[in-house]
């Protein structure tokens, strides 16, 4: 794995394996094959790729329609267009009826860059972490998402996987075992705990180094799913760091951040803090210039943990 | 073989089922369940093959009822066909009742797919039949859509897709009523016409007469003959067939009768005495 790789591309090559292991494996896009990178998979297999064309509603109702024959389906478009526009049909039709339906969904958050707020999905872990049933994944660099799709592709049930545009620093070796419904403890630390989720990561990670040269002992831990939440390793780092900080490239209703807080309130209240989008829609930039401007960066973490403890 | 005549006995007991069991929910659909009645027994005691001893036989013929409110009337010929016991058919829309208000196909022995939101049916179908395509299976998809469902965006995209992947081995038909919630189609949002929009997507399309089990076998028939597009059986009917005061009224869309009202539809359904 190279030291930097956009979790699409790693979900591309990880379709690519899939394909060969599992012959039940579909995949099915929404005219965005190429931006998915499910086109990987279309190469090796034209007979289990399906173009729905531009249409996310029939794109969740095929795949629906599919796994009830015993099909794994692998249904991906932008993260805005999967859970937003299609997202009854992800309630009713797979949800409800537990069908073993992937939906993994990439351009997730701000990091989807100049197209703009239209394009920027950050409610998308808010409204899949509300259906009954469905599992929520938001790997953190190009290892973990591949790991996540066969670990998805095992598991009998629908899975929600968010992946990003943009390339992120690799964080994780090929050894890293990834777990459903496991947090990661990255670096420990006793002063404060931040939990990070998808291309946050990487970035809390280096502002607890920055942190620790400065004489603060930070803890960090990997969030990557979301649901099942691992309310074990969030209520250990409340005992013992007394404080938490959640950090996410997402609204911070509903997201992460919500999530720790509901584990905390009713476990081990200590006083929280939530980084990521402020009831606010995007807008139009680089990836890191949207990310700056909304203060998704090392030194706003550095900053709110530094005021905070 | 059943015959003709052992087809619309069979029909009129599934009326009679419905009006009884949604006399004793107090709950659901009776205009758009009456309606399918012929329909629902052409599929289900002739045309589909199927077992109802093992509902999950993966080379079965699959059924999608994608106007799911009509729940009771697959509910009444699942339960005619053996798939259960025919006392469950008393605690639909109860608590704790395996038969839910909309299809569910985790607890409904015999239900090929949770429907119940309108549209998403026939893109479920679509896929099944996608499913049997890549497997080269010979088993055959049905979905039967309302017409007011047809004004649902899903039934389009579905509609182009299954004809893009030439799904020759999905049938629907449309319980073509003529009414919905709010009144007449055409008065809501009108759907016509519905079979050229239809051929222009690239389906077969056959019209024919709902009630009349020589029409709807002629058209399974064909649309099994037809190759290399799915096909569409517009099937016109009447709402609330067989109880007259139910007929063509969209009032009995979703209303329970009393049990006056119960009595003296079961009367014209000729039911009365199996009570």
């Amino acid at each position: 794995m190279t030291n930097s790789m956009a979790t699409r591309e790693a979900y591309g090559e990880a379709l690519k394996k899939l394909g060969s292991i599992n012959k039940d494996v579909v995949v099915l896009d929404a005219d965005l094959s190429g931006s998915t990178k499910t086109a990987v998979f279309k190469s090796e297999y034209p007979d289990r790729f399906f173009n729905v064309g531009i249409a996310e509603q029939n794109l969740m109702g095929t795949a629906a329609g599919l796994a009830t024959a015993g099909k794994i389906p692998f249904a991906s478009t932008f993260a805005v267009f999967a859970t937003g526009r299609a997202f009854e049909i992800i309630r009713n039709s797979i949800c409800y009826p537990k069908l073993n339906v992937k939906v993994a969904a990439t351009h997730a958050g701000l990091t989807v860059g100049e197209d703009g707020a239209t394009h920027q999905s950050i409610e998308d872990i808010s409204l899949m972490r509300s259906l009954p049933n469905m599992v929520v994944l938001n790997p953190a660099d190009g290892v973990e998402a591949e790991k996540c799709i066969m670990k998805a592709a095992e598991y009998k049930g629908p899975v929600y996987i968010r992946l990003g545009r943009s390339k992120v620093p690799t964080i994780f070796d090929e050894n890293y075992n990834f777990e459903i419904g496991k947090g990661v403890l990255l670096k420990d630390g006793s002063d404060a705990t931040i939990i990070a989720t998808g291309i946050m990561v990487s970035k809390a990670l280096e502002a607890s180094k920055m942190l620790e040269k400065e004489g603060k002992s930070i803890r960090v831990i990997n969030m990557s799913t979301i649901k099942p939440i691992d309310s074990d390793i969030i209520i250990k780092a409340a005992k013992e760091t007394k404080k938490i900080i959640t950090v996410e490239e997402h609204s911070i209703i509903g997201g992460l951040g919500s999530a720790v807080a509901e584990v905390l309130s009713e476990n081990y209240p200590v006083p929280l803090k939530r980084i990521g989008i402020n009831d606010t829609f995007g807008e139009s930039g680089t990836a890191d210039d949207v990310l700056e401007k909304y203060g998704l960066t090392v030194e706003n973490i550095i900053k709110t943990t530094k005021d905070f403890i | 073989m059943k015959n003709y005549e052992e087809l619309k006995s069979i029909a009129s007991i599934l009326r009679i089922d419905i009006i009884k069991m949604l006399e004793k929910s107090q709950s659901g659909h009776p205009g758009g369940s009456l309606s399918a009645c012929e329909i629902l027994t052409a599929l289900y005691f002739k045309e589909m093959n199927i077992d109802p001893k093992n509902p999950h036989w993966e080379d079965r013929d699959r059924f999608v009822l994608s106007k799911g409110h009509a729940a009771p009337v697959l509910y009444a010929a699942l339960a005619e066909r053996g798939y259960f016991p025919k006392e469950e058919l008393n605690s639909l829309r109860k608590i704790n009742s395996m038969l839910q208000g909309h299809p569910d196909m985790k607890g409904t022995p015999g239900v090929d797919m949770t429907t119940g939101s309108l549209g998403q049916g026939l893109s479920a179908a679509s896929g099944m039949a996608l499913a049997g395509k890549i497997d080269k299976k010979d088993y055959r998809v049905y979905a039967l859509v309302g017409d007011g469902e047809v004004q649902e965006g899903i039934i389009w995209e579905a509609a182009m897709s299954a004809a893009h992947y030439k799904l020759d081995n999905l049938t629907v038909l449309m319980d073509h009523n003529g009414l919905q919630i709010d009144g007449k189609n055409e008065d809501v949002m009108n759907i016509e016409p519905i079979d050229e929009k239809f051929k222009s997507f690239g389906w077969h399309v056959i019209k024919i007469d709902g009630h009349n089990f020589e029409e709807i076998f002629a058209a399974l028939e064909e649309a099994k003959n037809t190759k290399g597009k799915p096909t569409m059986i517009i099937a016109s009917t009447v709402k609330g067939k067989g109880v007259s005061f139910m007929e063509n009224q969209a009032g009995w869309h979703g209303k329970a009768p009393s049990s006056e009202q119960a009595q003296q539809a079961l009367e014209e359904l000729g039911g009365v005495e199996n009570d």
